[in-house]
C-alpha cells in the first residue's frame, strides 16, 4: 500500500503554462473518469459500512419499527454462548488449516520452483483445484463424503478398512479433518504459487555461494531461504487466516453446522442471526466485532509488508 | 564405472522426482476427473458408489436431463450465472478501465485520498455489510434481481481492478499519447484507440478474475437471491443437495458440479499466464 500511495504523488507532472480554464476542465475530466466507481463504492460499500454501525445500535427486524436501543447490543454479545462458540471454532479452524496449507504447500512450492521439464505441468494440475469455486468443491466432496453413495466409506469398506460403512460426517473429529483435506485439496496451489514466486525472487548465488562454503541443504533453507522469504510468508499467513476466518461456504454446504451445531462459525452465526433469524439490528453488532477483527488482520499486514526487508 | 554409477544415480532421482509429480497430480486432479466421469452413468448406476468412476453399464447424459426437472431448471439456473457472470465482467471492466485511465492520467481534486478509499474497501470483509446491502437494494427496488445483484459484484471486484488497471496505464509511456494528442484527439478517443490496445493484458486479468469471483459466489446470491426462478446455480445446486426437491439424485448433483466446473477450468486453461499475473500484482503490493 504504502508504495501505492508514494507513487500517487508523481504520477501526472503538472503542465506548467496553462490557461486556469483548461486546467479546470482537466480537473473535471479525471473526476468524470472515476465518477462510476466512486458512485457504486460509495452506494455498495461506504454507505452500508455506515449502516452497520447505525443499525447495530438498534432493535432492527425485518418488518416493523426498528428503536434505537444503544449499546443493548453489543451488552447481548457478551453474554452469547453460541457466538462465543462459533468465534472460538472458527479461531481453531483457522489454526489448524492454515499449519496444514502450509505444511503442503511449501513442500509444493519447493517442489515446481526448480526449472525442469515438467514442471509447468505440475505446476498447473497443483493449481487446478484453485479456480473451481468454494461452493463447488463443496458439493463435490459433500458427495465423495456421503456415507452410502460416496467413495470413501465403501471403498474403506470393500478394502477390508472398516466393518461397516463409516458415516465421516456424523461425529465432530472426522467431520472436521475431512472439511481440512477438502480445504487443503482447494487452496494449496493457490498459497503455492505465492511462496514458489517468493522462493524465485532469492538470487541463486546466495544458494550456490553456500553450498560452496558447504552449507547442505537444511542449513541453506533455515539460513537463506526462510529468512529471505519473511515478506511471502507474511503475506500467504495473512491471506490464509484472513480467508479461514471468514469461512462459511463449505460448512453450510457440507455440514449445515452440525454434527449437533459444533461446526458454525462466525460468518455462519452471522447469517443465522441476520437472514433466518431477521435479527438485522443484531446482526450487524455481530458483524462489527467481525469487522474490527478484519480491520484488525490487514493493519498487522500494512505493516509487516510495509519494510521491505529481504531484497 | 564410477560415471556409469553417477548416470544411474542421476535417473533415479529423476524417475523419483516424476514419480513424486505425477503421483502428486493425480491426487490433486482426481476427485474433479472423478466427478465429471461419474456424471456419464445411468442414473440406476449413479446411484452406486462410484468404483470404478468411469461408467460401466453404458454411456448416458441422463443426469444431466434429470437436473432440468429440479425447480427452476439447471439450464434456467445456468441462464441466470451467466447474465450475471458476463454483465459483471462486462461493467468491471469497462469502470476500472475508466477509473485506471483517470487515476493514472488525470490531476484532480482529492485523488489520492478517492484512491486509498477504493483501495481501502479490500480491507472490509463484504461478509459484514449484507444485512445493509440487501436494505439498499430493496429501497432501490433491486431486492431479488439479478442487476441488483451484478451491481453488488461490480462493487466488489473493483479495488482489485482499479488497482491493476492504474498499474497498466502507468506502464504505457507518456510519449505515445502526446503524438495523438496533438492530432488534437480528445481525451476518451484517446483511450479507446490509442491506450485500450497497450493495456489489453491488464484487460483479460480484471475480466478474467471478474468471471471466475462472480461465477462461484455464494453467500451474497444465497442471502440476496430469496426467489427460486432468480437462483444462480451454486444456489440451485445447493438445494438440490439439501434434498429440498426430494430424494437426494447425487448423479444430478454431480452434473450440476460439472456445469459450474467447466467453464472455470477452461478459461483457466487458456488464460493460465494472465491469472498468475494477477496473482502476483496482487501478492506484491
Amino acid at each position: 500500500m504504502s508504495s501505492i500511495t508514494a507513487k500517487a504523488g508523481v504520477v501526472t507532472p503538472a503542465a506548467p503554462a496553462r490557461r486556469r480554464s483548461k486546467i479546470d476542465r482537466g480537473h473535471w475530466v479525471g473526476l468524470l473518469y472515476i465518477a462510476p466507481a466512486i458512485v457504486l463504492v460509495t452506494v455498495f460499500f461506504v454507505i452500508p459500512l455506515g449502516m452497520t454501525v447505525w443499525m447495530s445500535l438498534h432493535n432492527w427486524p425485518l418488518m416493523g419499527q426498528h428503536r434505537f436501543i444503544g449499546l443493548d447490543n453489543y451488552i447481548a454479545i457478551t453474554k452469547d454462548v453460541r457466538f462465543w462458540n462459533a468465534l472460538k471454532f472458527t479461531l481453531y479452524y483457522t489454526v489448524i488449516v492454515t499449519i496444514a496449507i502450509f505444511a503442503v504447500a511449501f513442500p509444493l512450492a519447493l517442489f515446481v520452483e526448480k526449472p525442469r521439464p515438467m514442471t509447468g505441468v505440475y505446476r498447473t494440475a497443483f493449481f487446478m483445484p484453485v479456480v473451481v469455486g468454494f461452493a463447488s468443491a463443496s458439493l463435490l466432496w459433500a458427495w465423495l463424503l456421503n456415507v452410502d453413495s460416496g467413495l470413501f466409506s465403501p471403498a474403506a469398506q470393500q478394502l477390508g478398512l472398516t466393518e461397516k460403512k463409516f458415516n465421516l460426517l456424523a461425529t465432530f473429529n472426522p467431520a472436521f479433518w475431512s472439511i481440512i483435506v477438502m480445504v487443503v485439496w482447494k487452496v494449496a496451489g493457490f498459497t503455492m504459487i505465492i511462496l514458489m514466486t517468493g522462493l524465485q525472487s532469492i538470487p541463486t548465488e546466495l544458494q550456490e555461494a553456500a553450498k560452496i562454503d558447504g552449507a547442505n541443504a537444511w542449513q541453506r533453507f533455515r539460513q537463506i531461504t526462510l529468512p529471505l522469504m519473511r515478506r511471502t510468508l507474511a503475506l500467504a499467513l495473512i491471506l490464509s487466516v484472513a480467508g479461514s476466518i471468514l469461512a462459511f461456504d463449505q460448512f453450510y454446504i457440507l455440514l449445515r453446522g452440525g454434527p449437533r451445531n459444533s461446526t458454525i462459525t462466525a460468518v455462519y452465526w452471522i447469517f443465522n442471526q441476520s437472514f433466518v433469524s431477521f435479527k438485522l439490528g443484531y446482526g450487524a453488532a455481530l458483524s462489527m466485532v467481525l469487522l474490527v477483527i478484519l480491520v484488525t488482520l490487514s493493519l498487522i499486514q500494512l505493516r509487516l509488508l510495509r519494510n521491505p526487508e529481504g531484497t | 564405472m564410477a560415471k556409469a554409477s553417477r548416470n544411474g544415480a542421476g535417473i533415479g532421482r529423476l524417475v523419483g522426482e516424476h514419480g513424486t509429480g505425477l503421483f502428486l497430480s493425480i491426487l490433486f486432479l482426481a476427485p474433479i476427473a472423478w466427478t465429471i466421469l461419474s456424471t456419464f452413468k445411468p442414473p440406476l448406476e449413479a446411484r452406486q458408489p462410484p468404483i470404478p468412476p468411469w461408467p460401466t453399464t453404458g454411456f448416458s447424459i441422463q443426469n444431466y436431463i434429470t437436473l432440468d426437472s429440479f425447480g427452476a431448471g439447471l439450464w434456467h439456473s445456468a441462464q441466470n450465472s451467466i447474465f450475471v457472470a458476463v454483465s459483471s465482467v462486462v461493467l468491471t471492466v469497462v469502470i476500472s478501465l475508466l477509473a485506471g485511465y483517470g487515476f493514472s492520467r488525470f490531476r484532480f481534486p482529492f485523488k489520492n485520498l478517492f484512491f486509498v478509499l477504493i483501495l481501502s474497501t479490500i480491507m472490509i470483509p463484504f461478509q459484514s455489510i449484507l444485512t445493509p446491502i440487501f436494505l439498499i437494494l430493496s429501497w432501490l427496488g433491486l431486492q431479488n434481481t439479478l442487476s441488483g445483484l451484478v451491481l453488488v459484484y461490480v462493487t466488489l471486484q473493483l479495488p482489485f481492478s482499479i488497482f491493476m488497471m492504474r498499474n497498466a496505464f502507468d506502464a504505457v509511456p507518456k510519449e505515445i499519447e502526446e503524438a495523438a494528442r496533438i492530432d488534437g484527439a480528445s481525451s476518451f478517443a484517446l483511450l479507446t484507440k490509442v491506450m485500450l490496445p497497450l493495456v489489453w493484458p491488464g484487460v483479460v486479468t480484471v475480466a478474467l478474475f471478474a468471471f471466475l469471483n462472480t461465477w462461484n459466489e455464494f453467500l451474497a446470491a444465497l442471502v440476496l437471491m430469496t426467489d427460486q426462478a432468480k437462483f444462480t446455480l451454486p444456489i440451485m445446486m445447493t438445494a438440490v443437495q439439501s434434498g429440498r426437491f426430494g430424494a437426494i439424485d447425487w448423479g444430478a448433483v454431480q452434473a450440476g458440479v460439472t456445469v459450474m466446473m467447466i467453464p472455470c477450468l477452461i478459461l483457466f486453461l487458456l488464460l493460465q499466464r494472465f491469472y498468475i499475473r494477477g496473482l502476483t500484482a496482487g501478492a506484491v503490493k
